[in-house]
């Protein structure tokens, strides 16, 4: 492989993204799967690098899950985005700041629609005003929130206290990278890196100090591919998906495996579970898994924050293998306590994998 | 006083015309931005369909040009201007030119195959396209992985860069059709172990004996044909390449393993057409390549009287094709000045 092949490619695809006040929205499904990391990217942006974050209370869902279904028809996704705008322009931002993949490549397809329809936006605005009587104004910028980490990538390695290099050895840590579908399959020149090769993930384990796999399956889906988990009869496909990559990927020993989705780290980690049990498989080293972050997670490990805080505990695959690796000291003790110091209860020991 | 033609571009189109033009009586100044004369196919092996040498071709073409011939190499169009029933052509070399008619034979480039992000050119090691593939063959070397080993397995993708509205090329590139047939069983030539894979759309065997070649191919070199557009390249630990593809045929998903993939990069329209079509304000099609007179009946003029077109300019075209095209418009020039 010729990394100079790559770079080649990463020239081609840049894209601007905003440097402060943001207009952030979360996903609806994030907080349930990894709990600590849109906090963890308010805390990031808000403590390190002092920028103005802001979040409005009546923001719902931008029904992109229902969309991609084929249960929320796109007049109304629409409308429901509009009135995402409309929210900012009322808290008085232009910059759009997204937690989630499938939000960011609804508000993509929106305004590209909107663009090359105008016609359609009228409409929709139409809409927006019968319904809610709200106006809105397009946002100036649309960066989805792995963007911003991107973006501030070598700010956090300059504050950071750790890095991704092996403790124990010396050498750069192994990640595989996953892109979620929707952040530039549709839209090659909305992403950092275009949809073949994305940078935006890439920047980041490159700045931190880690290396990055690229094994035969990188592109194949993570296994969440809505229909595929969101239609029960079709949950063996997800697992397959999912396998195929981790057969993939092993050969490669990564140490860890880093995402920009809400599906992806979710099905990453939990059907490592789901294999270990069925087959008794397990992908990483000694009967460990192959821990599965998020961006927000990661960039909170360099900045040393405490791995509880950042949610790390309600992963499937234990992440203390990583974390011994770079050194990062935790309290195995308080690993399932509340913030009150109650006890949250400790999940069953799987059969194969190894927990903590 | 003889009338002098200026053609820009010394390829197959170029040549041919200066050749019958010299041989009917007029001056001829050949401009050619390489180094040397001669275009594409002086880089080229054997050709199709009878897989002769290329340099045979050339040869003959370059016979036919005598004293009459005066070929500038290394420059390029910095302008043109018309004065009276003359042109008059900057050259980057700060000379000019003047003649009386001129002649666009400006022919074509080859898709670059990095705009395919997703079968790894310029990233895959293993990843060629036909034209270096051709350069192996012409330099008499053996086909091998970049790791110096001998290929079990190669897979050729077809319409690389053509009918492909992803990077904006709707048009069929004509060529490589055949192009790739014609590698497949020279590999199976070279390298009676190695199997071919070929992946396409459909097959276009337009012209005459391309069918033949086709049916050769399958039956006497047992090349594969997969009906089937790639979907992705990726690379394994050992350097080798896995190929995703609908089989169309069957209607099934495929997966396959080869040493070296090499695609078939289509025909675009050369960027020095564009400049010069801007600087005379001619005409360029949806394709970019170069609009003439009439697509029918008078395809070799153009919509300014005493420029005219020949060959590739105009759009992909064989070898053959574009030398009856070069004689046709050097027989117009010689009509057109014989009346007067």
């Amino acid at each position: 492989m010729n990394i100079e092949g790559k770079r080649r490619v990463w020239k081609d695809y840049q894209k601007e993204i905003a440097g402060d006040n943001f207009f952030y929205v979360r996903s609806c499904v994030r907080q349930n799967f990894f709990p600590g990391s849109e906090k963890t990217f308010l805390r990031i942006l808000k403590e390190e690098l002092h920028k103005d974050i802001f979040e409005n209370a009546a923001h719902t869902t931008c029904s992109g899950i229902g969309y991609h279904s084929d249960i929320v028809p796109f007049e109304t996704t629409m409308t429901i985005v509009a009135r995402q705008f409309a929210l900012m322009t009322e808290s008085g931002y232009e910059n759009f700041a997204t937690s989630c993949i499938t939000s960011f490549g609804l508000y993509t397809e929106i305004l590209e629609t909107w663009h090359h329809f105008p016609e359609v936006e009228e409409r929709i605005r139409k809409h927006l005003k019968n319904a809610t009587g709200r106006e809105f104004s397009k946002p100036k910028n649309l960066s989805h929130a792995s963007d911003i980490i991107f973006k501030f990538r070598k700010e956090i390695a300059a504050v950071g206290k750790y890095r991704l290099i092996n403790h124990y050895t010396g050498k750069p840590l192994r990640a595989v990278e996953h892109i979620g579908c929707h952040y530039s399959r549709m839209f090659p020149s909305k992403g950092i890196g275009g949809a073949e090769y994305p940078y935006v993930l890439i920047g980041m384990i490159e700045d931190w100090g880690g290396e990055v796999i690229d094994y035969p399956e990188r592109r194949h889906c993570c296994g969440f591919g809505f229909r595929q988990y969101l239609i029960q009869a079709n949950r063996g496909y997800s697992l397959s998906c999912s396998k195929k990559k981790f057969d993939s990927m092993a050969p490669y020993k990564p140490d860890f495996i880093l995402t920009n989705c809400p599906g992806c780290p979710m099905f990453l980690d939990r059907w490592q579970y789901t294999i270990s049990e069925m087959e008794g498989i397990t992908y990483g080293e000694n009967g460990h898994g192959i821990p599965v972050l998020t961006y927000e997670e990661l960039a909170g490990m360099i900045l040393g924050y405490d791995p509880w805080d950042l949610g790390l505990q309600v992963h499937q695959v234990p992440v203390e293998p990583l974390l011994d690796k770079m050194g990062i000291p935790y309290n195995a003790d308080s690993k399932f306590l509340n913030k009150e110091g109650a006890s949250m209860g400790k999940p069953k020991a799987p059969s194969f994998l190894k927990f903590y | 006083m003889k009338q002098r033609i200026i053609i820009i571009g010394s390829g197959v189109a170029g040549l041919t015309t200066a050749g019958v033009l010299a041989e009917n009586g007029f001056e001829v100044v050949v401009l050619e931005k390489e180094s040397r004369i001669g275009g594409h196919v002086r880089k080229w092996d054997r050709l199709f369909p009878n897989r002769r040498p290329a340099n045979e071709v050339m040869e003959f073409i370059e016979k036919v040009l005598n004293s009459s011939v005066d070929l500038r190499c290394g420059v390029t169009v910095n302008g043109v201007i018309r004065h009276d029933e003359e042109f008059i052509v900057l050259l980057s070399n700060n000379e000019t030119v003047t003649g009386h008619a001129l002649v666009l034979a400006t022919g074509f480039q080859l898709f670059d195959a990095h705009k395919k992000e997703e079968y790894g050119y310029g990233i895959y090691d293993n990843v060629i396209t036909s034209a270096e593939l051709e350069t192996i063959f012409k330099e008499g070397k053996q086909l091998t992985t970049n790791e110096g080993k001998t290929p079990h397995r190669v897979g050729i993708i077809h319409c690389v860069g053509s009918r492909d509205e992803k990077v904006g090329n709707l048009y069929c590139s004509k060529v490589c059709c055949v192009t790739g047939v014609k590698q497949a069983i020279e590999i199976r030539e070279q390298l009676p172990e190695c199997e071919v894979f070929s992946f396409y759309m459909d097959l276009r065997m337009y012209d005459r004996h391309f069918e033949e070649l086709y049916y050769e191919a399958q039956q006497q070199w047992a090349v594969n044909f997969i009906r089937g557009r790639l979907s992705e390249c990726s690379e394994n630990p050992d350097h080798t390449l896995i190929l995703k593809a609908e089989d169309t045929l069957t209607g099934r998903p495929l997966k396959m393993t080869v040493d070296i993939v090499i695609l078939l990069v289509g025909i675009i329209p050369d960027p020095e057409t564009g400049k010069i079509a801007s600087m005379l304000g001619l005409p360029i099609g949806t394709d970019g390549f170069l609009m003439s007179g009439d697509e029918h009946i008078k395809d070799n003029t153009t919509t300014i009287p005493g420029i005219y077109l020949t060959g590739a300019v105009k759009g992909p075209a064989s070898i053959v094709n574009t030398i009856a095209d070069a004689r046709a418009t050097a027989q117009q020039i010689t009509s057109r000045f014989m009346a007067g």
